[in-house]
């Protein structure tokens, strides 16, 4: 027998062993981490929703809960989007080009039918659900803020003070970075619309 | 064999003590941790803190452990338990308020823990590791407090989960992906409320212990800093014993009582006649029931999370992300652990160093406060713009420390800790 440790053996050996228990463990822990993961259940929760939204009212907003997400439905009126040119250049984004929406969705009016607009109702800054003010103009006392005289009618995110034109579209200067998301959906002639359903692209 | 040899050697424990010590090193623990353990004799006021902050976290692993014998942790039990702890469990009202209020408690005995730190310059060589083991642990109480305000599953604790997790959303490329993997869904839901319950009772918890030991143990290993932030183990008598230095046991054990009571009696004036504090410590809008569709109307974290709140506020989104302001929070926390090397400063304590980082301590301690304040009203009228000069001020203190301490005039340090102890 030979007294002399071989150490760069020993050190071969060590390494080695020290390498396929740390992938062992690697591959042990990607069964935990995935458990994170949303799980079946709530991926099968996550299935579109269908509302029927002709009963709306002009100038009603309906929200309904898609993926446990609030998403807003409102009926605009025809004054209304005519009006939503005019306000360009107080807008960090008018043209939606960082937004998230589908591709069939473009223009001021963010929507596939002009007189819906279907958008989540969760504020782009940190998540807050905005509120609806669509009364121009008025000194809307919201969350206690005045809106004030300029106002065009949108919504409002009380948390932070984040402010969406009627299309979703934020204000310049504001806590949120993007305008509000539109998810993708589908709108039948009778206004019956299905959200998590991708509208075929609209036809230019 | 036989019991211990009987060699009349005084230091040699018997009975039931020797037969231990034949198995585990009890008596020489006692002894080398508490009852020979030598401590500076010129502790003050401020050195009540540690002791306090190690007192508060024996009552929330107790009140925490009583509580989850009663609590549901699922979304649709969660708030309803709560009111079942508060109105039908015997003394459950008591053990909630003590773990609420405790949770307060911890923060404000953990705040001036850290600024006694800053006074004295505890975080200086060779205690660098000690603070950084500080630090860790304020990192894990952050995270820990966060998710424990989340079960209640109040519409506050719902809509707070959902600020504070939208946090990590902001992180290019992986944000989206973390998100969903952090919440188990596409919102907050049952399966998040599920996975915080497993972390604020057991893992964290466990973290926290662990860290704890390891900070006592460092601070054994190097010995307290005093309020002269001068080294006492200079000076020996004959025996060895330090000159400026007292037995923690019983010395410093029965001040710390003293201590405890102090803060007892505080504490449960608190805890019996203002257990909210006036929306302070238990929000408002957390007695009403999670309501996903609708956000309170002003989102405020708990005072001990507004000043890092008041910071992601204070900066705006710009090149279409709002990172930066996650980012800016994150820093004033990452700081933290280099306040060590900051630091150029000859002396540690401040009654030696000059005006200047007496006055900027003092700015920074003013800026903090204000920061506390800022984060708890809504972003409008003065506050957003006094926040964000506060939050230049915060960085301010420590980025610019590497100068202003170095061109601070010094006065000479005793070589003996001062009597006015």
């Amino acid at each position: 027998m030979n007294d002399q440790v071989d150490h760069s053996r020993r050190r071969l050996l060590t390494a080695a062993t020290v390498g396929t228990g740390a992938i062992g463990v690697a591959f042990a822990a990607v069964p935990f981490l995935t458990s994170w993961e949303p799980s079946a259940r709530a991926k099968a929760l996550g299935a579109p929703v269908d509302v029927d939204a002709s009963k709306l009212e002009v100038g009603q907003v309906l929200k309904v809960v898609w993926r446990g997400q609030p998403v807003f439905i409102v009926r605009r009126a025809k004054s209304v989007l005519d009006q939503l040119g005019g306000h360009d250049a107080l807008l960090a984004d008018p043209q939606s080009a960082d937004a998230l929406q589908p591709d069939y969705i473009k223009g001021a009016a963010r929507s596939v039918n002009p007189e819906y607009w279907v958008g989540l109702a969760v504020c782009t800054h940190l998540g807050c659900s905005p509120l609806g003010a669509f009364e121009p103009n008025n000194a809307t006392q919201l969350a206690g803020t005045d809106l004030g005289q300029g106002w065009p009618g949108g919504f409002y995110c009380p948390c932070h003070g984040s402010k969406y034109d009627i299309s979703g579209r934020v204000f310049k200067g504001m806590p949120a970075p993007k305008n509000l998301t539109v998810p993708s959906y589908t709108i039948s002639a009778d206004a019956r619309i299905s959200i998590g359903v991708d509208s075929a692209p609209k036809k230019v | 064999m036989a019991a211990a040899p009987d060699t009349g050697d005084p230091s040699k424990s018997r009975g039931l003590i020797g037969w231990i010590d034949q198995r585990f090193p009890l008596t020489q623990l006692w002894r080398s941790q508490v009852s020979e353990y030598y401590a500076p004799k010129n502790f003050n006021f401020w050195y009540y803190f540690g002791s306090l902050a190690l007192f508060v976290l024996a009552n929330q692993l107790v009140t925490g452990i009583f509580l989850t014998m009663h609590y549901k942790p699922s979304a649709v039990e969660a708030f309803s338990s709560i009111e079942y702890i508060m109105r039908d469990v015997d003394g459950g009202w008591l053990i909630r308020y003590l773990h609420s209020t405790g949770a307060s408690a911890f923060f404000i005995v953990v705040y001036l823990h850290m600024f006694r730190a800053l006074l004295y310059g505890s975080h200086r060589k060779p205690r660098e590791l000690l603070w950084i083991f500080g630090c860790l642990i304020f990192l894990l109480l952050m995270a820990e407090a966060f998710m424990g305000y989340v079960l209640p599953w109040g519409n506050m604790s719902f809509w707070g989960a959902q600020v504070i997790v939208s946090l990590f959303g902001s992180l290019p490329v992986i944000g989206s992906g973390l998100v969903e993997w952090i919440r188990g869904d596409y919102v907050i839901a049952d399966a998040t409320l599920n996975r915080f319950f497993a972390l604020h009772v057991a893992a964290l918890p466990l973290a926290l212990v662990f860290l704890v030991i390891a900070h006592l143990m460092a601070l054994h290993e190097v010995g307290s800093n005093n309020p002269d932030g001068i080294d006492i183990k200079k000076h020996k008598d004959a025996k060895g014993h330090y000159l400026d230095g007292i037995p923690f046991h019983p010395y410093y054990t029965v001040k710390d009582l003293v201590g405890v009571a102090g803060f007892l009696l505080i504490f449960c004036g608190v805890i019996f006649f203002a257990p909210t504090f006036g929306g302070l410590f238990l929000e408002g809008p957390n007695f009403e029931p999670a309501n996903p569709l609708q956000t309170p109307p002003h989102i405020a974290p708990v005072w001990y999370f507004t000043p890092f709140y008041a910071m992601l506020r204070a900066v705006p989104s710009f090149a279409g992300t709002q990172v930066w302001g996650v980012l800016v929070m994150g820093a004033s926390i990452v700081v933290l652990f280099f306040v060590p090397w900051l630091d150029r400063s000859p002396v540690l304590s401040i009654r030696y160093r000059g005006p200047l980082y007496k006055i900027a301590l003092g700015i920074f301690s003013v800026a903090f406060i204000i920061l506390v304040v800022c984060g708890l009203k809504p972003p409008s009228g003065i506050y957003p713009q006094l926040a964000k000069i506060c939050t230049a001020l915060y960085f301010a203190f420590f980025l610019l420390m590497p100068w202003y301490t170095k061109i601070d005039s010094v006065k000479p340090v005793p070589e003996r800790v001062t009597g006015h102890a």
